[in-house]
């Protein structure tokens, strides 16, 4: 198995904060045996060398903000056997979609001294919105095992153990008491997609949806249940995954 | 091995010590994240002495009582579920050959330690034998399931006071545990004496008795805890009518309730998490990066999730309609039909800790009303 050709992985980048990618090097106990079978043939947070494409397997970071960025993930895809988004920017849009919103002119008139330069998109969106992508991966920022697990699961042609279930069972499953129910600190939990391990509640805090919205959702009854305001609740939604459907939709319901 | 007996409070950390000497690791409650959980305990200063639960529909709080009781609550967030079937278990490894085939498959040694259950209340009881049944009771039971109970020593606690979701009496399953255990106590308080009294229910128990400083009970120690039970009996928190329950939910099938409770469930899971009766889990496989090796864990799972029901072409549940109602009828009406008894014991911990509230009795006995009318 181990004798197979080495892959060849390209990393790229849209609008994101690095985040994401970083999630790559700090994988320190696995880079040499993860090099052993890949090439990592482009990764520029990691090195200035580049290697022409077509790539194996493309790591895309960031959403499209710009009609530049729109072309580019064109060519992205064009050269890219499989491609991955990694993180919630390439997978929702990110925090910048936050745009979507509101009226990215008056942002640019406020922010920029001279605004005429600036080009940019009146949304954020996220890779899929413009081309296809083989997987996704959730979370601001993504788990970097949950990374790994999803190069190993490439690597070795099965399905990455990544699921797409509430944080809850995360809780439960490290038996960590919900605190929701038992402290009454509102929770994201319930609607959100699994993957960090269930963190913040193990820290005594609610979850704040960084991974998104979990599958087959239902805002409007914890919404409901949570007494929290509406003006509150927009807020609740409108973070990294404001633009994810279903919590846009959520927090459009409370304006 | 008959008779009942009583220990005294100041005598109680005798009981742990003659189950330390004995080899066993004690688990039992002990406060954590402002929640009685269940844990290894030392002492009896791990224990939740002076606290109780206030238990409603999506809601619980740790408050504290009046007294210094040790048992002084009814069930938490844990169950003893954890240590039949863990959370998450590594199943199996084995070497990939060049060819793809496996080799050197191994099973990593599961031998559980020998535990002692302290505090375990009637429905839980009820509930160890459940899922033993089915975890054991098939054609293929695993070896480290069944070693997992195998020498399991039971320290009873007949319930001082019934939870607000609580409805063991419904279900017969309690509150009083009347086998199932090798030593059950009833906590007495009053105003200058805090005592046990102890029913012995095996030889291994009279054993651990013998060791433990104790008295004979006398009358008023028998009536004393007479009364603990009929309080906590009269006590309960839910009820469920279970009159041909299995006969009511088969025929509404397609009752327009279910859309109504699943406008409600987030099919989060939780209610299956925390059922000390559910025991779905799934199988998923690792490789190492080098793809030398492979590795099957078997880890908790839900019938809430889309995977769960999912065939190569998608989920055969995917709504939350059937979903909930795979859950709600598994529990009080397949089951009996899949092993014989109900999937429930009334515990309430799928009430209480259903984060929007949705509780299955109600549930219930709205579709008996649509058909009886109201009670
Ligand atoms: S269904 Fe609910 S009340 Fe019944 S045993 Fe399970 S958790 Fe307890
Ligand atoms: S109710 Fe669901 S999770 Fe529980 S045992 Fe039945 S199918 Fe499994
Ligand atoms: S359901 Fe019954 S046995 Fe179980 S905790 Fe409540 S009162 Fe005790
Ligand atoms: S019934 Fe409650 S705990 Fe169960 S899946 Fe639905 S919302 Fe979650």
């Amino acid at each position: 198995m181990a004798a197979a050709a080495k892959k060849t992985l390209a990393v790229w980048k849209f609008s994101s904060c690095d985040g994401c990618q970083l999630s790559l090097l700090d994988l320190e106990d696995e880079l040499l045996t993860l090099a052993a079978r890949l090439e990592i043939a482009q990764f520029l947070e990691a090195s200035s060398a580049t290697v022409a494409g077509p790539y194996d397997v493309s790591l895309v970071e960031g959403s499209i903000t710009t009609p530049h960025d729109a072309e580019r993930i064109r060519a992205v895809r064009a050269c890219s056997r499989a491609l991955i988004t990694i993180g919630a920017c390439a997978t929702a849009g990110g925090i910048q979609a936050l745009r979507n919103f509101a009226d990215v002119e008056e942002f640019t008139r406020a922010v920029y001294a001279s605004p005429d330069y600036i080009s940019t998109l009146a949304t954020s969106t996220p890779i899929s919105a413009h081309v296809p992508v083989d997987f996704e991966l959730n979370g601001c920022p993504i788990n970097k095992r949950q990374l790994l697990e999803v190069i190993n699961a490439y690597l070795n042609a099965r399905r990455p153990r990544v699921r797409a279930h509430s944080v809850c069972v995360e809780c439960k499953r490290r038996g960590t008491v919900c605190v929701m129910v038992a402290h009454g600190t509102p929770c994201l939990g319930p609607v959100t997609h699994a993957g960090c391990g269930a963190i913040c509640p193990a820290y005594d805090r609610g979850c704040y949806g960084c991974f998104g919205p979990k599958e087959t959702p239902n805002p409007a009854s914890l919404d409901h249940w949570s007494g929290l305001e509406d003006r509150d609740l927009v807020r609740v939604y409108r973070t990294y995954n404001a633009a994810a459907g279903p919590f846009r939709n959520a927090s459009e319901a409370h304006e | 091995m008959d008779g009942v007996h009583v220990i005294e409070r100041n005598d109680f950390d005798a009981l742990l010590d003659a189950l330390t000497r004995r080899g066993y690791a004690i688990v039992g409650p002990t406060v954590r994240d402002q929640a009685i959980v269940y844990d290894e305990i030392a002492s009896s200063a791990d224990l939740p002495a002076g606290w109780t639960d206030e238990q409603e529909a999506g809601h619980y709080r740790l408050r504290r009582r009046e007294d210094e009781a040790l048992f002084g609550y009814a069930v938490g967030p844990h169950s003893w579920k954890q240590y039949q079937l863990p959370a998450e278990v590594k199943l199996w490894r084995a070497r990939v050959d060049q060819d793809g085939g496996l080799s050197n498959v191994t099973e990593p040694p599961r031998e559980s330690p020998r535990y002692a259950f302290l505090g375990a209340r009637s429905c839980e009881l009820h509930a160890v034998g459940i899922l033993d049944r089915v975890l054991l009771g098939g054609s293929h039971p695993d070896p480290a399931d069944a070693g997992r109970t195998k020498d399991l020593f039971i320290v009873a606690v007949q319930c001082g006071e019934a939870g607000g979701t609580c409805f063991c009496v419904s279900m017969k399953t309690g509150p009083v545990a009347e086998r199932g255990f090798d030593l059950a106590l009833t906590e007495v308080l009053e105003e200058h004496r805090h005592y046990f009294v102890v029913e012995v229910g095996s030889e291994r128990g009279a054993d651990v008795l013998a060791d433990v400083p104790h008295g004979e009970a006398v009358e008023e120690d028998r009536t004393a805890a007479g009364a603990v039970h009929a309080r906590t009996a009269s006590q309960m928190g839910r009820e469920l009518d279970v009159t041909e329950i299995k006969e009511l939910l088969y025929r509404n099938y397609d009752h327009p309730r279910w859309e109504e409770v699943a406008e409600r469930c987030l099919t989060c899971g939780n209610c299956t998490m925390v059922c000390p009766t559910c025991f779905c889990t799934t199988v998923e496989d690792v490789t190492d990066l080098a793809g030398e090796h492979v590795e099957r864990h078997q880890r908790w799972d839900s019938c809430f999730t889309v995977d769960y029901s999912g065939i190569h072409d998608g989920a055969v549940r995917g709504s939350a309609k059937s979903r909930y109602r795979q859950w709600m009828t598994h529990k009080l009406a397949t089951w009996h039909d899949q092993f014989g008894t109900s999937g429930c014991v009334g515990c309430g911990r799928c009430i209480t800790w259903c984060p929007v509230g949705i509780d299955l009795t109600e549930e219930a006995a709205a579709i008996r009303e649509s058909e009886e009318g109201p009670k």
